[in-house]
């Protein structure tokens, strides 16, 4: 594909601020967990990989730009709750270090679906940026498998404590997979396989995981139990947050830094 | 102080700070934390890291762990999260063998070995004659 057309190029730009924002709210939660972390070691893996999202969204903000959007900043740190398209998933606080744990399981290993299959996207500027994504989301998920193992075979209270973890992050999870109004767009033009597909793959990767670990996969009867957050709709705290997230940048909007 | 210092003081039950993540957490001012116990921490690692394949492993440091699968996931970003890495090595610090400091005095005389030392041989001179030889006959 050369050139993109008029409803293309919405369904691409769509796209790109769904798992921009994604990136940059749960870079910022998790950056939350930097000098608190449970030990020293983790802390710092932890901090390093919030960093790696903060960075990725930062390129495909830049990408976004490129195709006639506002500066990466700009986009980041002065849209209102409403123009973010995070799914609630990401918005949650970062709670006891059990819940942080398997939200960051569940939802890099649909980030590292997500970016293998856009690195084949006929919108040849996202399949190259997902490229290059690639190793630092498998560490991402080597890092939040061998935790799940760990924890879900651990002694003490840690089996109990995740599972209750999972029971929580389960339902919201589902939002990730939330359809846009384009996703026939981004089908048929091969530039994205859709949610659909995403989501099959990644329920098909995560449950034997979660069984390896001892887990029981909670039973959902409402799919759209956490839809909304792609159409701008969100939780009561993501407002806190992106308060505080862009505090230093109100202060003095053109700072040179 | 007046009276009126010591009541707003005493309000005050949990930690404010200028860091709103400690604000939130809603600390007690009275600490309630159990001391770690001696089995409550975990055992050591060595890292070795390599720069480029076929290259030696160099040690570079060592981390904490419950066990090697930990070991290596951490020790990726502690050692090899800033500089090119290919590999890494870790290894139970307990699985180390050492001469001991108290064996100290085996290497006393190894820096006055110098005669052990390549040094000592006269090779340039050998490589230049069958160089100039070389050159010579073709």
């Amino acid at each position: 594909m050369k050139d993109l057309n008029e409803i293309q190029t919405t369904a691409v730009k769509d796209l790109l601020y769904r798992i921009a924002d994604d990136q940059l709210i749960l870079g910022h939660r998790n950056s939350e967990w930097t000098g608190l972390g449970p030990i020293l070691e983790e802390d710092i893996a932890f901090s390093s990989m919030a960093q790696d999202k903060l960075g990725q969204s930062q390129a495909l903000y830049q990408l976004l730009n490129q195709m006639g959007e506002k500066d990466p900043d700009t986009l980041a740190f002065t849209r209102s709750v409403d123009e973010y398209k995070c799914c609630h998933l990401v918005e949650y606080p970062i709670g006891e270090y059990d819940f942080s744990l398997m939200r960051h399981f569940l939802f890099d290993m649909s980030e590292a679906i997500r970016f293998n299959m856009l690195a084949s996207s006929s919108f040849e500027p996202l399949a190259k940026i997902s490229r290059k994504f690639k190793g630092e989301i498998k560490y991402h998920t080597m890092h939040a498998i061998t935790w799940i193992n760990q924890l879900g075979k651990g002694a003490g209270d840690s089996p109990v404590r995740i599972q209750k973890a999972l029971d929580e992050c389960f339902p919201l999870a589902l939002g990730i997979f939330e359809p846009s109004d384009y996703e026939d767009i981004l089908i048929e033009n091969k530039i994205f396989f859709g949610e659909k597909e995403l989501h099959e793959k990644w329920y098909d990767t995560v449950v034997p995981v979660l069984k390896n670990a001892n887990l029981k996969i909670p039973e959902i009867k409402d799919p759209e139990i956490s839809y909304g957050g792609r159409k701008g709709k969100h939780t009561e705290y993501l407002k806190p947050l992106i308060d505080e997230m862009t505090e230093v940048y109100r202060i003095d909007k053109d700072a040179e830094w | 102080m007046s009276d009126k210092n010591i009541k707003s003081i005493n309000t005050i039950n949990s930690i404010i700070s200028i860091d709103p993540r400690v604000t939130r957490e809603e600390l007690s001012i009275v600490p309630d934390v159990d001391p770690i116990k001696d089995l409550h921490h975990w055992q050591t690692y060595e890292v070795f890291h390599q720069t480029k394949k076929g290259d030696r492993h160099l040690h570079v440091g060592s981390l904490h762990a419950p066990n090697p699968e930990m070991a290596v996931i951490l020790a990726k970003e502690q050692f090899a999260r800033r500089y090119k890495c290919v590999n890494l090595w870790v290894v139970s610090t307990g699985d180390v063998i050492s001469t001991g400091y108290d064996n100290e005095d085996i290497f006393d005389t190894t820096p006055e070995k110098v005669y052990r030392e390549a040094g000592g041989y006269k090779v340039m001179e050998r490589i230049n004659k069958f160089k100039k030889e070389r050159k010579q006959s073709t």
